[in-house]
């Protein structure tokens, strides 16, 4: 698993982090508690073109259906196609094996709209 | 474990023994349509009645039990409605029948049209919608017609509250609208300051709850109006609530321009498991033009006849709604009357006041306002032993109580809404409280047994993510 320090988190939950050029995009272990336990992932197919903030696709839990936004501008490029089977690598692994799409980013100077670890976990971290 | 049918099968048992063939036997079915493997069980009378029987003493239910499910108004389903549906005048008619032979249901319908305009302060009524968000879309159908007629198709966004029910939202979408999310204040109410930035020329409506699904009365309410209406909005209300104001306060006073309302909630028509419900719509006197039809209306001359509006977004559902669940609501209304309706709410209000008061110290309260005819608690102080409001709405079960609502508002961690309704007594409403309670005791105590409930029923706690994440759907 990467380094905390290399995560930009959206405040509507997701991250991202810069993997080899591929923007790896997933929530945060906060959103996926919060969620309980994610039984469907349904993620924008590989070839889109999403926008930063743009509707990157839907998570299902047992409590919520919620909407997934791109932390970042750019193409998708992959998808876990193993979250089709185990959905709930989600909330077992949300930072690592739980990660939902690949992108070919747009501009990397938008992840200076993003919080960082330490103010994501500042501000919804435990006691919030 | 109870036996499915088909095990319960023997060869050639019957549940009814029929006569002799006395008529020709009919061709019998091309071969090519026949099928072997076919399983229908074959059982016996007593077995199918004990079987269902059984069943239905599984459940739990409103006629059973105490059944606090917040946003659902639980409320006792008083059986002289069932008496007057079953009445053979009402029962027995036909949608297809001349006009003149079905006067009396026609009335039903017009006066049942008037009295929910009364209780709403609005102007025009259709019965039509068969369910609480089949009457939000039917609403936000006819804003979408409204503002077209008018020229003005170019308002695509409808505000809705963190707070809504999420049918509002999707109603919206369904009626082709874009949302946009207006936050709420510390208070629980709608944020002022949000909704004026997000009120535009392209806003059609805003989707309202008052109270709202915090159980609190919205008190900015003809503010968040005017906002809108100056905008050249419309405002929807959603009437889930409408148990908290009946006779004390008119939607159509407080701004409203269109609601539905539940009279299976509000109105004490039977409820759940997908059963028949009534949504009726209504509107202001210059929306009414749209209302979906047709509707009941006095004919030229006397007696009653049915009309389409003359805009009318058309039909929501075939003939005029669940008729019977019609007769159920007018029976309602008839027999508790204006003083009575005002008691409901006010009753509603206090028993939910009164659990409030007795749980605010075992848990958390998001809110510390009164509240309106529910309440809603939070277990986040529980969810520090290990206890989630899941765990605690699962033992509740044990103590023979149906569990609020869960995880709503989305706005409220941990969330728990009760809402008794008027029809509980002091001794219900305390039994209810010291199984709370001693929850909560337990949860600090014994937090393991209570993440295990329930344990006293047939079958114990499901996994519930297996089963939506690997469903079995088909028998066998």
């Amino acid at each position: 698993m990467s380094k905390l320090s290399e995560y930009r988190y959206a405040k509507t939950h997701e991250w991202v982090r810069i993997d080899d050029g591929a923007a790896v995009v997933g929530i945060s272990a906060h959103a996926a508690e919060q969620l309980g336990d994610v039984v469907f992932v349904e993620m924008t197919a590989v070839g889109a073109h999403l926008k930063q903030f743009d509707r990157l696709g839907v998570v299902e839990s047992v409590k919520a259906v919620s909407d997934l936004y791109s932390p970042i501008s750019g193409v998708v490029t992959d998808t876990n196609g193993g979250l089709l089977d185990r959905p709930e690598l989600v909330n077992l692994s949300p930072l690592d094996e739980g990660w939902m799409v690949k992108l070919a980013p747009d501009d990397l100077a938008e992840l200076e709209n993003l919080l960082t670890s330490q103010k994501y976990e500042e501000t919804f971290g435990e006691g919030h | 474990m109870e036996k499915l049918l088909n095990e319960l099968s023997s060869p050639r048992r019957a549940g009814v023994s029929l006569p002799e063939l006395d008529v020709p036997p009919a061709e019998p079915l091309p071969l090519g349509f026949l099928r072997e493997e076919l399983s229908l069980p074959e059982v016996s009378q007593v077995d199918v009645v004990r079987h269902f029987v059984r069943l239905s003493q599984q459940n739990f239910a409103v006629d059973t039990v105490f059944y606090p499910l917040g946003s659902c108004t639980m409320k006792h389903n008083p059986k002289v409605n069932e008496e007057a549906a079953k009445m053979p005048g009402f029962m027995q008619v036909h949608p297809y029948q001349p006009e003149a032979t079905v006067q009396g249901a026609l009335r039903l319908i017009f006066e049942l049209q008037e009295y929910l305009a009364e209780i709403t302060g609005l102007d025009a009524t259709s019965v039509q919608p068969a369910a609480g968000a089949h009457g939000e879309l039917a609403g936000m159908l006819m804003v979408r017609a409204y503002h077209r007629s008018r020229g003005e198709g170019h308002r695509v966004r409808v505000l809705a509250p963190d707070s809504a029910h999420g049918t509002n939202p999707s109603s919206a979408a369904m009626s082709g609208y874009q949302v946009t999310v207006i936050g709420h204040d510390q208070q629980g109410n709608v944020d002022l300051a949000q909704l004026r930035e997000a009120m535009g020329p392209d806003v059609a409506a805003l989707m309202l709850t008052n109270p709202s699904t915090l159980g609190l009365f919205e008190t900015h309410v003809e503010e968040i109006c005017r906002v809108v209406h100056e905008g050249g909005g419309l405002v929807y209300g959603d009437g889930a609530n409408m148990n908290a104001l009946l006779g004390w306060a008119k939607p159509g006073e407080l701004g409203f321009d269109v609601m539905h309302l539940n009279l299976h909630k509000t109105f004490s028509t039977p409820h759940g498991g997908g059963g028949p419900g009534g949504g009726p719509v209504c509107c202001r006197d210059f929306l009414a033009p749209f209302l979906p039809g047709p509707v009941a209306a006095l004919r030229d001359g006397g007696g009653d006849t049915l009309k389409k509006p003359p805009f009318s977004i058309g039909r929501m559902r075939s003939f005029y709604g669940n008729f019977l669940v019609l007769v159920r609501a007018y029976a309602y209304i008839r027999s508790l009357g204006p003083d009575g309706l005002r008691e409901v709410a006010e009753n509603a209000v206090l028993n939910a006041n009164y659990l409030q008061h007795r749980l605010k110290e075992a848990f958390d309260l998001p809110y510390t306002r009164h509240c309106m005819h529910e309440t809603v608690l939070s277990a986040s102080r529980q969810k520090e032993q290990g206890v989630r409001a899941w765990d605690i709405a699962k033992r509740l079960i044990d103590y023979g109580f149906y569990p609020p609502t869960v995880y709503f508002p989305l706005i409220v961690q941990e969330a728990m809404m009760v809402e008794p309704t008027e029809t509980e007594s002091k001794e219900t409403l305390d039994a209810f409280a010291e199984a709370m309670l001693a929850i909560a005791r337990e949860a600090v105590e014994d937090p393991d047994m209570v993440r295990g409930a329930p344990h006293t029923t047939r079958i114990g706690r499901l996994d519930e993510a297996a089963a939506a994440r690997k469903p079995k759907l088909c028998w066998g």
